[in-house]
């Protein structure tokens, strides 16, 4: 304790150093003289007096000297004039230093902004309070065959679960979608989440202004409200604080704004608006399930628990509900629905660990490379030393003293170049937060927090440490003085031993590195190759509209507008053709999911549900404009519309699953769900679409008609497609004057309403290969940087072996030797070292490659093709790399090379 | 242990004992007044006393500042702190007992031992 107290002074006191010799200086100044006064009271001499004084006292200089030792820090101050002379000894070689700094500075940045995005999205928990108890609900059907993902919540489970559970806390289910805010500026489509009430307060975060959602908020008939989250705030209000009480008009109807949630508010999807989720208890049935649950758990319970929990109210739900109407009883029971309760971080994030850790994995082994490299430059820069420290170690300065100053340089290249780099990671992570793709969980959250920079203060002083460690063990050592007596220009092979074991490792780890981005390169030229059921995506405008209940209800008459707008968009110049459907391919996020399909010539086991199909619904022209090829049959015409036809088309894969050749499938029957739906005939096959990426199998689909007289999820007088989307093949895609032209054509039929969702089916289909392009980015990048720090390191070590070798090499010279005959050693040196590397590399690609084989497709991770281009790459490159620095062996000037010494 | 620091010791604690008898006082003050008591102990280097004063002053055990001397000069007087006085006291204790048991120790012939 009182050691701790001294050490603290200490540090306090080593900052006012200047002004305590001062107050030292004048309390000896005023001591000398009192003892002055006393001894001339005594009768001395002036001068006497102060003599004796003086002597009494002892040496002022050595009282001072204990004294500054008293309060001084050594191991401090050491330290400081160890960094101080670093720092001047690295200024004094720019190039190198810049050299290290760079290589340093791209490999931290770049493992500490992946490992920035590792911690924001994988590690630290979600920005709630209490996050760990915070869990989503959804639910398994493995009685569902072909049932992409999990089944989300239907409206009445909400009622059974909050009514009958044990286990939670709060409890709330959730949707997300467009709102039509009116009044304000241009008319936009906000993001809005839907929530009932309890989910707010089992996120637990306080509204800034207002206040949460109550019961009543969420209880039919009551007045509307509306919260609004604070990005939305400042954006349209400019944060007027006045808000609150206020209306807005949202989907036509006005509601009263209640609160604003604070700026650390997140949820999925990034809403603008928080909007209460009404249910009108009476008319709820069992299903349908598109409803998001999360639930904050009472203390102490388990997840088991709370699953088990929810499997008893299964139960209890199933009896109190009916049907959904028309739907047959029997099938439902074979579903087998059963819970999966999981932590809402895990449910949110998803499987990105994969990928992340895999790029995260490459980066680390480009730092590696990197330090090797270092090491590599250390050494020669403490080999052009060697002669220096044995001399000081000759003049009697301990190895410590030396290795220690050698380290402290290294250490202060290895926190310069983190520093660098952790501004680095930090521009990249504000660049990916404001362009990221949205498809990335917790975006907004993404940033460098304090873990990922002690991350990368860690990283940095620990590679200081490696790299510095390699030239202190070769040079350093304790035998640092027995290097006078070996005095010699002409270099052993013993002393490229340590150069040679760095390269192999490098040219090793490299090729782990570009056997990988290897790998996701031919996953990539895999997925183009794909054929994903549409051309030329780059043409495709897709945008969306909607002809809102207000204007029209009728389903004709929303279907004759939708024509309207078709036909004035088809007429805008540089047009090819126009589709119209409810949503786009590869737009699955938007909702569906599909729905069990019946074959009227199929026979299902008795209380067995039908697979699982795709469901579109769309106008004529719709695969003319997508490209998607008309294999049998026919397209949908107008007539088949407006006259009600029930027909349908299918997609490939269902007319082979079913009937064997596409042809036999026009004329046969099918329908939606259940005997609510009627019969349509198939008129047509289409090629497959790979609507869920081309990296899965493409789904099979059911086609209907946008419009039809009686659809399952329909009204009384029929179904027409109201809120849909528009697809305009143009070279003019892209464009503003385009978009400009196709909303005028758009708002002259509906009337202004918003136009959303625009983008190109280009985007779409880049969006579903993101995490593929990205994997494959960085890990090219990380490839690429590889393959420079290996050859950069082999052509080193070489040029460096020619240079110690000049005298040898201008005897040999001078004996006859040829000069090819040399160059050809000193590549076949280059050589061994690679071809070492690339054996080992190999052998550890092939055990490491095995873990990111989750990320390939339509490739093994053992491809022998990329192995042996990767391999033939790098040994071409280590010979490039040696064969330059060999040349110059060759024109070694002999007169030269024998005066070196 | 090196002789230094035993001195060192010695004269920390000769110099709590001082400012607890005497109270506040300068180095010259309390140089004085540990000459008188040991005698010919602190003749020779009397500036050996502040790189004392700076260590207890660092424990916490004294405090310091300045003031004016009996003859209206400058000086630095010391005190002893709450802390300082306790650590007279634990300090005191233990020398009683350290030096009891070397006063037994010279006292033991050797008859005593067998």
């Amino acid at each position: 304790m009182k050691a701790v107290r001294r050490l603290f002074r200490r540090l306090m006191w080593w900052t006012t150093s200047a002004r305590d010799e001062d107050i030292l200086r004048a309390e000896i100044d005023e001591h000398i003289a009192m003892q002055t006064a006393e001894n001339l009271r005594a009768g001395l001499s002036p001068r006497e007096a102060r003599r004796q004084a003086l002597l009494k006292f002892g040496s002022v200089e050595a009282i001072k000297e204990t004294y500054r030792d008293e309060r001084r820090l050594p191991f401090l101050e050491t330290f400081t004039r160890d960094t101080r002379h670093a720092v001047r000894r690295l200024r004094k070689t720019p190039a190198f230093t810049a050299a290290v700094l760079l290589t340093l500075a791209l490999s931290v940045g770049a493992s500490t902004a992946i490992f920035g995005v590792i911690d924001s999205i994988l590690i630290s928990p979600l920005p709630y309070p209490r996050a760990d108890d915070i869990v989503g609900i959804s639910h398994t059907a493995s009685g569902l065959p072909g049932l992409p993902g999990s089944l989300g919540c239907s409206p009445s489970m909400y009622f059974t679960y909050r009514e009958e559970n044990t286990t939670f806390q709060q409890f709330g289910v959730w949707g997300s979608g467009g709102a039509r805010v009116t009044g304000i500026a241009e008319p936009e489509l906000s993001r809005a989440l839907y929530v009932t009430y309890g989910v707010l307060d089992a996120v637990g975060v306080k509204p800034l202004l207002g206040r949460w959602f109550a019961h009543e908020d969420d209880t039919p008939g009551s007045a509307e409200t509306v919260m609004l989250t604070y990005g939305y705030w400042q954006r349209r209000f400019a944060g007027d604080t006045s808000i609150v009480g206020r209306t807005l008009t949202i989907d036509s109807t006005p509601h009263t704004v209640i609160g604003v949630m604070p700026n650390e508010f997140r949820f999925q999807r990034d809403p603008d608006l928080i909007l209460p989720q009404r249910f009108e208890r009476n008319a709820l049935a069992l299903g349908p399930f598109g409803y998001q649950c999360l639930a904050r758990l009472k203390p102490g319970v388990t997840i088991a628990h709370a699953n088990t929990d929810a499997a008893r109210m299964l139960g209890i739900w199933w009896k109190a509900w009916p049907m959904p109407p028309g739907m047959d009883s029997t099938p439902f029971q074979s579903v087998r629905l059963a819970p999966k309760i999981q932590p809402l971080k895990r449910e949110i994030v998803g499987d990105i660990g994969t990928t992340l850790w895999v790029v995260m994995g490459g980066l680390g082994l480009v730092l590696l490379i990197a330090c090797a490299n270092v090491a590599n430059l250390l050494l020669v820069r403490a080999e052009a030393r060697q002669q220096e420290l044995a001399i000081r170690a000759a003049l009697g300065a301990g190895w410590r003293r030396i290795a220690r100053e050698m380290l402290v340089e290294s250490m202060t290249l290895g926190v310069l170049g983190g520093a660098v780099g952790l501004g680095l990671a930090y521009a990249a992570l504000r660049i990916l937060v404001a362009n990221g793709p949205a498809t990335l969980p917790r975006l907004q959250e993404i940033g460098v927090r304090p873990f990922a920079a002690a991350f990368a203060l860690g990283v940095s002083l620990l590679s200081g440490l490696l790299f510095g460690v390699i030239p202190i063990l070769k040079y350093a050592g304790p035998r640092v003085a027995t290097a006078l007596a070996g005095r010699t220009f002409s270099s052993g092979r013993e002393r490229h031993r340590t150069r040679n074991t760095l390269v192999v490792v490098q040219v090793a780890l490299a090729l782990v590195l570009l056997v990988s981005s290897g790998l996701m390169i031919r996953t990539f030229q895999q997925l183009r190759s794909v054929q994903p059921g549409f051309t030329h995506p780059e043409e495709l405008q897709i945008l969306h509209s909607m002809i809102p209940d207000a204007m029209a209800k009728e389903p004709d008459r929303v279907m004759r507008m939708q024509n309207e707008i078709v036909d004035k968009l088809a007429a805008i110049p540089g047009v090819l053709s126009v589709g119209f459907a409810n949503v786009a391919p590869m737009e699955s996020f938007l909702g569906g999911g599909g729905n069990p399909i019946y074959a009227e010539d199929k026979r299902f086991a008795e209380g067995q549900f039908p697979p699982v199909r795709q469901t579109r619904k769309i106008a004529p022209g719709f695969f003319k404009t997508m490209g998607t090829r008309v294999i049998a049959g026919r397209e949908f015409t107008w007539t088949d519309l407006y006259e009600k036809r029930r027909v349908a088309i299918v997609s490939e894969n269902l007319a082979r699953e079913w009937w064997g050749v596409p042809r036999a499938a026009l004329g046969k029957r099918i329908r939606e769900a259940g005997p609510a739906d009627p019969w349509r005939e198939i008129v047509g096959v289409v090629e497959d679409v790979y609507d869920n990426g081309v990296n899965v199998k493409a789904p099979e689909f059911a086609y209907w008609p946008a419009l039809m007289d009686r659809y399952i999820w329909g009204s009384d007088n029929g179904f027409a497609v109201g809120n849909g989307m528009f697809a305009i093949r143009s070279s003019r895609t892209g464009t503003e004057s385009l978009l400009k032209e196709a909303r005028q054509a758009i708002w002259s039929v509906n009337g202004r309403q918003p136009v959303f969702l625009v983008t190109t089916l280009k985007t779409l289909y880049d969006q579903s290969m993101a995490r593929t392009s990205f994997t494959l980015v960085m890990l090219a990048i990380a490839g690429g940087m590889a393959l420079i720090l290996g050859i950069v390191g082999i052509y080193g070590v070489i040029s460096y072996v020619v240079a110690g070798r000049t005298r040898e090499i201008g005897i040999r010279t001078a004996l006859g030797a040829q000069p090819a005959g040399l160059s050809r050693e000193f590549v076949r040196h280059g050589l061994v070292l690679a071809g070492t590397g690339a054996a080992i590399g190999l052998a550890a690609a092939a055990g490491l490659t095995r873990l990111m084989s989750s990320l390939l497709f339509g490739v093994s991770a053992l491809d022998p093709l990329t192995y042996a281009a990767v391999s033939a790459l790098l040994i071409l490159a280590a010979a490039l790399a040696s064969y330059l620095p060999a040349r110059r062996a060759m024109s070694v000037d002999l007169v030269h090379a024998l005066q070196a010494e | 242990m090196k002789d230094s620091d035993v001195r060192q010791g010695t004269l920390a604690l000769m110099v709590l004992k001082t400012l607890d008898v005497l109270g506040p006082l300068h180095g010259y003050g309390i140089a004085r007044r540990i000459e008188q008591i040991s005698g010919d102990l602190l003749t020779v280097n009397q500036g050996t006393l502040y790189p004392v004063l700076l260590k207890l002053v660092q424990e916490g055990s004294i405090s310091a500042e300045w003031g004016a001397s009996e003859n209206n000069r400058k000086a630095r007087f010391y005190r002893l702190t709450r802390q300082g006085r306790k650590q007279l006291q634990s300090e005191t204790r233990s020398w009683e007992q350290t030096a009891a048991i070397i006063d037994r120790f010279f006292a033991v012939k050797v008859e005593d031992l067998k």
